[in-house]
């Protein structure tokens, strides 16, 4: 199971980054558990600075950018086997 | 899209974007007069022609600017910030934030992360505030609409004179040695480090932003735009010649504190005023009133002041409005003394 957690604040850039996974985990059919995290401090725990953040299996992937579906998707891959 | 064409269509659209810039005032002219037949020198007349030749105007350059920004900052981010500003001093720190704060991505919903990212590495408050204020007074957006609508003299004197405020706003924000004005949680926080990945950018990816930033910001604000031009073609053809001198004009001295203080609690983005402000202009309001008026919607926004409330106290909050809008009441009148 890959985790999956985007942290944000609840702006509008954040939200759409969570549908966007969401959508490409159900459609992909990943077992991943995605969890959207609020709290400012976990944020920073992660050295996050810029919202939205993506972190899949406890490791930073992006942060203030919504990246494209095949970038996420490779990653996405690419922790399957961790 | 293929990864290799999108390297070369900014190449191929160019020529297509300069041969419509230039073109503009003939295409509303045939529009107007030819198309729709409309008489010359009517109120009508004159609003409808300033709306069809100013609204692919300034989209048009919104387009290519955002387009070029959304380049430039695809170099820079709130983490590369703050590696900069690690360790620098007040002042030299405060020059650097302001001109990070302009180049650098950032959205006010970030505000919070960035200001405790910033704090807890180290980096002076009154750096972080420098940063702070010039990230969303000067961006894009304002300085297409300041540069399509009045010319690129008060594009630039818009940015430079928003770029001291930032630094002397941070830097006296810094000498008053305001921490402990800062809820005290912040101080606590203990941040993780990024590892860069090391992996080098290649420049379509570069292109890639551009074209992003142009569908998210064009995307967004062309609403805002379209709605200002129409207001401002209203104004522009229906309200009389130095209508506004005596209330918005350079006489009236208390105008430009008054245009500040009501700014405040406005908010809107530069998209959204910019225009209104134009038309305001044509009618004898004073250039330096209405920039200190813009400064003051745009840079002292009160959702941000709601924002900023989680990590700092109210009596840090009151200093950040006071020294912020007294920088930029000192603006407007500078401006007014100059033109």
């Amino acid at each position: 199971m890959i985790s999956v957690k985007i942290l944000g604040t609840g702006c509008k850039r954040c939200n759409n980054l969570e549908t966007q996974v969401r959508e490409l985990v159900k459609r992909n059919a990943i077992e991943a558990e995605v969890e959207k995290v609020s709290d400012i401090r976990q944020m920073i725990g992660y050295g996050i600075i810029a919202t939205p953040g993506l972190v899949i299996n406890e490791k930073v992937k992006s942060t203030g950018i919504i990246p494209k579906d095949d970038v996420i998707l490779q990653w996405l891959k690419e922790s399957k086997n961790e | 899209m293929d990864r290799k064409i999108k390297l070369y269509l900014p190449l191929i659209l160019l020529p297509v974007w300069t041969v419509l810039y230039t073109g503009l005032a003939s295409i509303a002219n045939a529009l107007i007069y030819t198309l729709a037949g409309l008489t010359r020198g009517t109120h009508f007349t004159e609003s409808a022609w300033f709306f069809v030749y100013e609204v692919p105007k300034v989209l048009l350059l919104l387009v290519l600017i955002v387009f070029i920004v959304g380049i430039v900052r695809s170099y820079f981010s709130p983490e590369r910030a703050r590696e900069i500003l690690g360790g620098k001093k007040l002042f030299t720190g405060n020059i650097l934030a302001s001109l990070l704060g302009v180049v650098t991505p950032f959205c006010s919903c970030s505000a919070i992360p960035l200001f405790l990212g910033f704090v807890e590495s180290g980096i002076p408050l009154g750096v972080t505030f420098s940063f702070l204020i010039a990230a969303p007074m000067i961006n894009e957006v304002a300085l297409v609409l300041l540069f399509g609508l009045f010319g690129w003299k008060t594009a630039l004197l818009y940015m430079s004179t928003g770029l001291i405020i930032a630094m002397f706003s941070g830097y006296v924000i810094g000498r008053l040695k305001l921490e402990r004005y800062v809820e005290s949680w912040v101080y606590e926080i203990k941040a993780g480090r990024l590892q860069p990945n090391g992996e080098k950018t290649p420049f379509e990816d570069r292109i890639s932003a551009g074209i992003d930033a142009v569908k998210e910001i064009v995307g967004k604000v062309w609403i805002y735009i379209v709605l200002g031009i129409a207001v401002g073609a209203g104004i522009h053809g229906y309200v009389p010649e130095n209508f506004l001198a005596g209330l918005m004009g350079k006489s009236a001295w208390w105008s430009v504190p008054v245009a500040v203080i009501l700014g405040i609690p406005m908010y809107s983005n530069a998209a959204g005023i910019i225009p209104v402000i134009q038309a305001l202009l044509e009618k004898g309001a004073s250039l330096g009133t209405a920039l200190a008026f813009m400064m003051s919607v745009i840079g002292l926004s009160l959702p941000e002041v709601i924002i900023l409330k989680k990590v700092l106290k109210v009596q840090l909050i009151a200093v950040f409005i006071g020294v912020v809008g007294t920088g930029i009441i000192i603006v407007g009148y500078l401006f007014n003394l100059i033109y």
